[in-house]
């Protein structure tokens, strides 16, 4: 029997069954663009399934409970010790369970992965506009994962009951219970009563390993099939435009490079987890709301809210004998939420800034976009001072800083440093367009040197290839809105104060240094 | 959009190279040879795990950099690095190497329909909504999203013995008018004079069951003893009798998030909390003097019974822990 | 006084200051013999405390004052007791190198001998912590490790962090690693509380929980790293920092090796 005799007979079985043969063929030739930035996406897609496969084989020995046990395992400094069944369980994973440790550390590892490479996706997916029409709704896909993700993430960091899980649970309950007129409610039905109680671990042990992993099989499931529909967006190039896709076909570049790729990602974690150690719980001890330990803080995605509550102003008020804690309130909810809400609206505010309503599937380039470029690195100034400010103990330790400074330092920072970098980074996409304008008109330096006759040195420029000049400036430049106050007749149009902050914004978003065209190239050779 | 100008011309796809395995089989038969090599690789590091899970796990070898370390868990870890690692590079030097590189180019559909299926599912839409009736009997409308609504409240209602609610839970702690104050660990009741100068304690209400105390009372009752010299108090009055000898005692769950504070500095005064660095003051009845905290730390009012050992005068006076709404109402 | 009466009565007085006045004759010998010959005989307590008073007022009394009554940038020592002058200057951290937010710990200046000097000196001024014998210190024998771990979180990690790698304190000050440190120093420094850190009562803190407490962290100096690389036993902090550069660094590198064409 040949092999197309023997695929054909297993087709023919499913085919019959299902009709498939017809959507397969056709997807088996669907073409992926290839660019290192586009694999961040996969590397979170890998991670998850890395967490589930980990997580599941946690599972078998965690036992999700605060119910009072003596210690009796094999680590010897905790012996006799009172802890909770989930944190003794945890140790018996890391000591007795061969592999287990391993497979705990993994499991950290590819969250704290997991994380990063989300967070890399949306930076990338942010900075070359893949976001625009038609892809918004994938985008607020996006940042509902991410959102999922620093729960899940916190839920999981909780679990295992030790000093430091126990430390961020009272804080997120501290955040619940400063919520106006409800919290302490809200806190009691949590946590089944007064903190710590015994009813949170067990209740959060299922929202980690049912419900929100649930929600992310579906959203993510959403997610690629918005790809996988839409088609993947592409950098711009000769021969790519808005209409065509250029790349491999899954079958069989794609399939072997992107299944290849998931072994890299979890062969990578399982390197790291070998020889990086993560959450060394036995050494935290087990939790009691009297201890705490120098240099309490949570995982990375959640650093730059605490840095954030860290820095806020000792700002309580009192009002007809109720209180109301802007020091939590502020840092801990209301700035976060205006963040995400802002970043999932953020397509919508473009597209309203520039009248743009078209379809886009050719990429930006950062330079070519500046304004979004800007607010970009100002967000991710703002993020990272506040990431700062929450290592600060550490930081303070090891360069000889206090803690002081550095958070008087933060303060100011998130005021000032967010603006300036979007001024530096506008400034310097405009000059990095300026500069390929100039590679285009005038060509490549090539180091060598001249002398004219008359004695003069002049540099030897090459000119570029067609390609390269095709793609510096096959990006659209598109002019401000024109938004007259007054309309044709002469009559004030309503809405003047909305119209004049968007056209503001518009000039803002359409400035750029005009890129070179056919005609500038052909005076050039006039001359 | 405004395209007076003429931009400049896209010149296609460039042509394809083609690799040096396209035309030479000597170097397709090595790049074969390498995939071959990689997945080797793969196994050996397989073979690693299986060896390694067989080691002892109290075997420790000095690695460079990274110290001693457990043999048993670096040989699984390596093991299952390598032996999957290397699946991934075999299979993408396999697709980058043997596999088609031609690009090839797809096309796009618009995503929007056609004219005719987008008026036509309007219409659709419309007509159902119309066989319905849902906008001519506004009585089924209305009854309707009452209905909706109600069944909302259902979650709500069956939710609710999540937990108990707070009452005065938040606002009470074990210490009572002469509770006893006993070391934590240790239980044991505390002389005043057990304290020098400088010293501190961190102590709990005496229990009768110290061998099973509950965490929610730890969360709530932690306190922290700190003996200073008498004259460096800058107190009022009645915050000055709620010491004795110089000892004072807060509670240790901080007024900001509830973390313990008990980061004392001897030479400062300072107490600090660990979690956001608010730091309060001692000698000023546990002032914030920096970071977020708004609010002293609650002093406990303490004295000493016959025997000279420490006890709490009255209970907290005011609740203990984070903020919340109803805190400070009666 | 009365801690001084019952110290007084420890057995482990005699052979102390029997130790203490060897090595008193052995400095005195070391510095003595360059010139004459005379003094080696006298085996007294007072001549230690003589040779600690020169010691003192060459190198201490400067900041300390000439009868260690303290000055405007020096504590008075009166009363500090030998454990704090052993502490102190047997970790290098007196005299200070510089004056800034904290005494480091660095190589002693001075030589065993002329620290043990010292401390007979400043604990003739008036009673105080006395230095623990090694009979005292046997934390193997009589420190229990899990109460230790116990007594260390609630008393030392909020400052010291849950593994005694140390932590920040407000404005530059820090408390410091506490690997490494001997047994010696670490319970002195628990009973006189030196610079920042405050002192830990015998009533509240028993000598042998001191000693758990001190086992506990030997144990955990010595605990070889189970997970792989420590990252400095400090937390998340370093841990996400190795995520975002190594790991997320080599999937990157992979995925732009991925991508590029092959020749």
């Amino acid at each position: 029997m040949t092999t197309e005799q023997r695929i054909g007979q297993v087709a023919n079985y499913v085919d019959e069954r299902t009709g498939a043969a017809a959507w397969m063929k056709k997807n088996l030739q669907k073409v992926f663009p290839d660019h290192w930035s586009f694999l961040l996406g996969e590397v979170a897609l890998y991670s998850f399934v890395i967490l589930l496969l980990s997580g599941t084989y946690l599972t078998f020995w965690f036992d999700p409970s605060a119910r009072e046990v003596i210690y009796e395992g094999s680590y010897a400094p905790l012996e006799g010790v009172q802890m909770s069944a989930a944190y003794a369980s945890t140790l018996h994973i890391s000591f007795e369970v061969r592999g287990g440790l391993l497979m705990r550390q993994i499991h950290h590892w590819a969250a704290l992965i997991f994380m990063a490479s989300i967070v890399a996706h949306l930076m990338r997916v942010f900075f070359t506009g893949a976001f625009r029409k038609p892809r918004e709704g994938n985008w607020i896909i996006g940042i509902g994962l991410l959102t999922l993700g620093i729960v899940e993430g916190f839920l999981g960091y909780s679990l295992p009951d030790d000093l430091l899980s126990g430390t961020g649970i009272r804080i997120a309950e501290a955040i619940i219970q400063a919520i106006p007129v409800v919290g302490s409610y809200l806190s009691y039905f949590a946590f089944g009563g007064a903190f710590p109680g015994e009813a949170f671990i067990p209740r959060i042990y299922i929202v980690h390993v049912l419900l929100l992993p649930g929600a992310f099989l579906a959203l993510i499931t959403a997610h690629l099939m918005m790809v996988w529909y839409q088609k993947h967006t592409q950098f711009p190039g000769p021969g790519r435009t808005e209409k065509n896709v250029v790349g491999y076909p899954l079958m069989p570049v794609y399939m072997a490079k992107a299944g290849g790729f998931f072994f890299i990602v979890f062969g990578v974690t399982a390197f790291i987890s070998a020889v990086a150690s993560i959450n060394p719980i036995w050494l935290y001890g087990p939790y009691t709301p009297g201890q705490v330990t120098a240099g309490s803080q949570p995982d990375w995605y959640m650093g730059w809210l605490d840095g954030l509550v860290r820095m806020a102003p000792p700002l309580e008020t009192y009002f007809f004998g109720y209180t109301i804690s802007w020091n939590i309130l502020i840092p801990g909810l209301i700035v976060p939420g205006i963040l995400f809400t802002g970043m999932a609206l953020y397509p919508f505010i473009e597209s309203w800034i520039t009248g743009d309503k078209r379809e886009h599937h050719l990429l930006d380039r950062p330079r070519n976009a500046p304004n979004r470029t800007a607010l970009g690195a100002m967000s991710i100034t703002f993020m990272l001072v506040a990431l700062i400010n929450g290592g600060n103990d550490l930081i303070a330790t090891n360069f000889d800083l206090s803690i002081n400074q550095i958070m008087w330092g933060t303060r100011i920072g998130i005021i000032v440093l967010p603006p300036l970098a979007f001024i530096i980074t506008k400034r310097l996409c405009l000059s990095l367009q300026r500069a390929d304008r100039e590679l285009v008109l005038h060509g490549r330096e090539t180091g060598r040197l001249l002398r004219l006759p008359h004695g003069e040195f002049v540099e030897v420029h090459e000119p570029i290839s067609p390609e390269k000049a095709y793609l510096l400036t096959s990006h659209e430049q598109a002019p401000a809105l024109a938004l007259p106050d007054v309309d044709g007749r002469g009559v004030k149009r309503s809405g003047a104060l909305r119209n004049k902050l968007r056209s503001r914004m518009s000039v803002a978003h359409s400035e750029a240094v005009p890129k070179v065209s056919a005609d500038d190239l052909k005076e050039i050779e006039h001359h | 959009m405004s395209n007076e100008i003429e931009a400049i011309k896209d010149p296609g796809l460039p042509a394809h190279i083609h690799r040096k395995a396209d035309h030479d089989p000597v170097a397709a038969k090595r790049a074969e040879r390498q995939v071959a090599i990689l997945f080797g690789i793969s196994s050996l590091g397989t073979v690693l795990l299986i060896a390694s899970f067989f080691i002892p796990e109290d075997i420790f070898i000095f690695v460079p950099v990274m110290g001693s370390q457990n043999a048993h868990q670096l040989g699984l870890g390596l093991g299952m690095a390598i032996s999957l690692f290397f699946i991934g590079m075999g299979a993408i030097h396999w697709a980058k190497t043997l596999m088609p590189d031609q690009e090839v180019i797809a096309y796009r559909h618009e995503l929007r329909s056609e004219d005719v299926d987008r008026k036509e599912f309007v219409v659709a839409v419309k007509d159902g909504v119309e066989a319905s009736g849902i906008g001519r009997r506004s009585v089924i409308k209305r009854s309707l999203g009452a209905a909706l609504g109600l069944s909302a409240l259902s979650p709500i209602l069956l939710l609710r013995d999540l937990g108990p609610l707070p009452g005065n839970d938040l606002k009470e702690t074990s210490w009572k008018a002469g509770t006893y104050l006993v070391t934590d660990p240790g239980d044991r009741r505390i002389r005043a004079s057990d304290l020098e100068v400088g010293a501190v304690a961190q102590v709990l209400p005496e229990s009768d069951d110290p061998e099973h105390r509950k965490l929610n009372d730890i969360a709530k009752d932690a306190v922290l003893l700190i003996r200073l010299r008498p004259e460096e108090f800058n107190l009022d009055a009645e915050r000055l009798s709620w010491t004795h000898e110089g000892i004072i005692a807060f509670s240790k769950i901080c007024s900001h998030m509830g973390c313990a504070v008990a980061l004392y500095e001897q030479q400062t005064k300072h107490l600090l909390c660990p979690c956001h660095q608010s730091t309060f003051d001692v000698t000023r009845a546990a002032k914030v003097i920096f970071g977020p905290a708004a609010r002293p730390l609650p002093q406990l009012n303490i004295s000493v019974d016959g025997e000279g050992f420490l006890i709490a005068r009255t209970p907290f006076s005011e609740p203990v822990g984070p903020s919340f709404w109803g805190r400070i109402s009666s | 006084m009365k801690r001084l009466s019952r110290y007084r009565r420890h057995k482990a007085v005699g052979p102390a200051l029997l130790i203490f006045a060897l090595l008193g004759i052995g400095t005195t010998f070391s510095v003595a013999s360059a010139t004459t010959a005379s003094e080696i005989t006298t085996a007294d307590r007072s001549a230690l405390i003589e040779e600690g008073r020169q010691i003192f007022l060459k190198g201490c009394s400067s900041c300390h004052g000439i009868n260690s009554e303290g000055g405007a940038i020096a504590p008075s020592l009166v009363g500090v007791g030998a454990a704090s002058v052993d502490f102190q200057v047997g970790t290098g951290r007196m005299p200070m190198a510089d004056m800034s937010t904290q005494a480091m710990r660095k190589a002693p200046l001075y030589t065993p001998e002329e620290t043990a000097a010292l401390a007979a000196y400043v604990a003739s001024l008036a009673p105080g912590p006395e230095i623990p014998t090694e009979a005292q210190l046997n934390y193997e024998r009589d420190g229990s490790l899990a109460e230790g771990g116990e007594l260390f979180r609630t008393n030392c990690a909020m400052c010291h962090n849950f593994a005694g790698q140390g932590g920040a304190l407000t404005q530059g000050k820090y408390a410091p690693t506490l690997m490494g440190v001997e047994p010696k120093h670490i319970y002195e420094s628990m009973v006189t509380g030196p610079q920042s850190m405050p002192v830990f009562s015998d009533k509240t803190i028993t000598p042998q929980e001191k000693l758990s407490i001190i086992k506990w962290i030997k144990a955990a100096e010595k605990e070889p790293n189970l997970g792989g690389a420590s990252l400095g036993r400090v937390g998340p902090v370093t841990e996400g920092l190795l995520a975002w550069t190594l790991g997320l660094g080599l999937l990157i590198g992979v995925a732009v090796w991925l991508a590029m064409k092959a020749r």
